[in-house]
């Protein structure tokens, strides 16, 4: 076999961030497991083999049950809402023609901010002493947002009440007003790529607008909904920066995620290998949605 | 030549990497850094600028989280008398900013595991020196330090044995702040005819009887748990004495005491009184409810005077009073932050010359009144300090001290996560059984 010039510069050019990647991605997460795998719970590192004592610890720990039942009413709500809005304005945008790109640039606007910046403006949006939460409390509604520890269709499991906690629905709120933008320019893309051939073949067999949608477009449009369930999937799985700002843990940890736990245990209580274990279970959390997609998309490809 | 070109392109895309990873130590510092900072550190360029030019006496570096209003100008202010003094020597504010220490303890953290000690590093005196740092054999003792400087009479012994372990002291405090103290609304009691309460009893009819009048009788902000960990540790200390509760954090006096649960049952009856939306507030927020008339007492550390005054523009003593909290009224809840000497510094010498600034009467009196503490020492000069600052000052020497645990100084920073978490699902659940199971199992972390 022969390796063509070409061949030969791409290589070449791949290698250094191939190396790269290797060691500062691959390496640290390896790093991180063997430490979650230590008994390097103090200030200095200790790095004897602990085995999964750590693991074990956490899944009887009652504050990391609340982060994994609060992860996915999170991760299913955040997902549902962007894909339902975000698909749902995409295809009122593109119905009206003429404002499209006035609609679009509007609606994708939020994405330009931070995380952060968006925990901040929602916890003075919702904060139950101003503005629109004096207005209600006229009728006589006393609005807890996220200070709510009521958990809605709740059942117990273990020492914690499984159900959605009221609060959550405060975070999902401003975490889907942030990425609807995402999903709408997403579907506004897929829709565009709808060659309207298409449409008009389905219009002279008589279809009607919403038969069009449903059996032509909306099938079409699936490869989009995958992309855009893994990149949601992954961002809401490892959130922290916008609970953080926003609502902290949350009384009784009804708005606590891993990622607020782990910057806890590791750099406030120095539990170094229980930090590692919960950075761990958390990759394991995002690859239980990227692994079938990769081996799915790899199936396609062959 | 094109294989030429080609290995230069990569190896200046390795360059670029290479350089990428070691601008890494540099930038650490500012992670974090506010629009005060960034003022602070061309003062300081300014101040090296100066430093340098007038010889060379060695290098000082102090590393601490004051990057907030009062608390930066009272160690700038500790830093320019420091260079009045001793002008060849090179001052580095080396101060990171956020989240209450926490940004600056994990950079301290890093530093200090990957053995690059900053030369000299604030650290509240208690657990959090003593079973961290001084367990772990990170700092030189400094007795000499102290013999030398004839400190050992000029700090109260209490506070003296805070900042000790095995008979060797390990840093000089440079301010103290109380934890166990109660601002109220003096009109809001006026208008009640409410009497100031002085112990638990007393305290739990003055709740119910503001309750009963519909004020809201306590302001908690527990949106940070530590607000109520330190309630709960107010009542230890009202229930134990100061004697038992110290041996509670040295072990000595257990979880499954009965005057612990008698705290825990305060702790549930006094959850009762306070606002309603107290999860979503932080301590700044519940006073402010103090401050408005709209609750009637809040449990705060002293620096809440300073946001009375400074922030709300309340006069002390006819807008807000204060008192110590029920049952504690002989006890004073010490925080007390320190600064020490870590193993490994490049010039000791120097880094003691600093120490003795900071824990000189001088020095101490320039960081204080800025900072809005009271000094650690026993000498300083009270005119220089405000009618609460005095009234401390007074209590302060007369006072049995306790290590605070919210704080940090009772026990280590893994057992007040644990503990804080533990207090956090309290609050909502008020099972006072599960709570003293609970400390009961972390107790091993102490």
């Amino acid at each position: 076999m022969k390796i063509t010039r070409d061949q030969l510069m791409a290589l070449l050019f791949l290698t250094p961030s191939f190396l790269l990647i290797v060691i500062f991605v691959y390496g640290f997460i390896g790093w991180t497991g063997w430490v979650s795998l230590s008994n390097w719970n103090t200030l200095m590192p200790d790095m004897s083999f602990a085995g999964l004592k750590n693991y074990i610890y956490l899944f009887g720990d009652y504050r990391f049950q609340a982060d994994l039942r609060n992860t996915v009413f999170f991760t299913i709500l955040f997902i549902g809402f962007v894909i339902i809005l975000g698909l749902g304005l995409a295809i009122l945008l593109d119905q009206t023609k003429k404002a499209n790109a006035l609609f679009r640039n509007i609606f994708l606007f939020p994405m330009a901010l931070s995380f952060v910046v968006t925990g901040v403006v929602w916890q003075w949006l919702l904060n139950p002493s101003t503005g629109f939460n004096q207005f209600l409390q006229v009728f006589g509604i006393q609005p807890k947002w996220y200070t709510d520890t009521n958990i809605l269709a709740g059942f117990q499991w273990g020492s914690i009440e499984f159900g959605l906690p009221v609060a959550m629905i405060a975070v999902v709120i401003a975490a889907v007003w942030q990425m609807t933008g995402f999903s709408l320019a997403m579907y506004v893309a897929g829709l565009t790529g709808i060659p309207d051939e298409l449409r008009e073949a389905a219009r002279i067999d008589g279809a009607s607008e919403l038969q069009i949608y449903r059996k032509v477009i909306l099938p079409m449009l699936t490869p989009i909904t995958m992309s855009v369930v893994i990149i949601m999937a992954h961002i809401s799985l490892k959130i922290f920066d916008l609970i953080y700002a926003m609502t902290g843990s949350g009384a009784n940890f009804v708005t606590d995620v891993p990622g607020v736990y782990m910057f806890e245990t590791t750099f406030r209580g120095n539990y170094y290998a229980n930090g590692a274990a919960i950075a761990i279970i958390m990759l394991l959390l995002v690859a239980v949605f990227i692994v079938p997609y990769l081996i799915n998309s790899r199936r396609g490809a062959s | 030549m094109l294989k030429k070109s080609l290995a230069f392109l990569i190896m200046f895309i390795f360059m670029i990497a290479l350089v990428a990873c070691g601008g890494d130590d540099e930038t650490t510092d500012d992670t974090g850094s506010t629009d005060d900072q960034t003022e602070d550190t061309t003062d300081d360029a300014a101040e090296e600028e100066e430093a340098e030019s007038s010889g060379d006496g060695g290098s000082v570096e102090i590393f601490s989280w004051w990057t907030g209003a009062g608390e930066e100008d009272g160690l700038l202010a500790l830093i320019d008398l420091f260079e009045e003094k001793h002008p060849d020597i090179e001052v580095e504010n080396a101060a990171v900013a956020g989240g209450a220490g926490t940004n600056a303890k994990a950079v301290l953290a890093t530093r200090m595991q990957g053995n690059d000690p900053p030369s000299t590093f604030q650290v509240h005196g208690g657990a959090e020196l003593n079973e961290s740092w001084v367990a772990a054999d990170k700092m030189e003792p400094l007795n000499d330090f102290y013999e030398e400087y004839d400190l050992m009479d000029k700090f109260p012994e209490e506070l003296i044995d805070m900042v000790s372990k095995d008979g060797n002291i390990y840093s000089v405090p440079v301010n103290i702040h109380r934890g166990n103290v109660m601002f109220y609304n003096m009109e809001v009691f006026e208008e009640h005819g409410i009497e100031v309460p002085t112990t638990l009893e007393e305290f739990v009819d003055v709740l119910a009887q503001l309750d009963e009048a519909g004020v809201t009788p306590l302001a908690m902000g527990d949106k940070e748990a530590w607000t109520a960990t330190q309630i709960f540790e107010n009542l230890l200390l009202a229930t134990l004495g100061p004697d038992d509760y110290r041996a509670l954090w040295e072990g000595e006096v257990g979880f499954d005491d009965d005057r612990v649960r008698e705290a825990a049952e305060y702790f549930e009856t006094i959850i009762g009184y306070v606002n309603e939306d107290h999860a979503s507030r932080n301590w700044q927020d519940a006073s402010q409810l103090v401050g408005e008339g709209e609750a009637a007492m809040t449990n705060m550390g002293d620096w809440a005077k300073g946001y009375f005054s400074n922030d709300l523009n309340l006069e002390t003593n006819v807008d807000f009073g204060y008192f110590a909290f029920p049952g504690t009224t002989e006890d004073f809840m010490v925080i007390t932050d320190t600064f020490g000497l870590p193993k490994g510094v490049e010039d000791p010498d120097t880094v003691k010359e600093f120490l003795n600034v900071l824990g000189s009467v001088e020095g101490q009196d320039a960081f204080n009144p800025l900072k809005g503490s009271i000094p650690a020492r026993v000498d300083a000069d009270a005119s220089k300090y405000d009618e609460y600052g005095t009234d401390t000052m007074e209590d302060f020497q007369n006072s049995n001290l306790a290590p605070s645990l919210a704080h940090g100084s009772a026990a280590s920073e893994g057992y007040l996560t644990k503990a804080n978490q533990e207090v956090n699902i309290f609050v909502t659940q008020q099972n006072v059984d599960q709570f003293i199971e609970k400390l009961q199992q972390i107790a091993g972390d102490l």
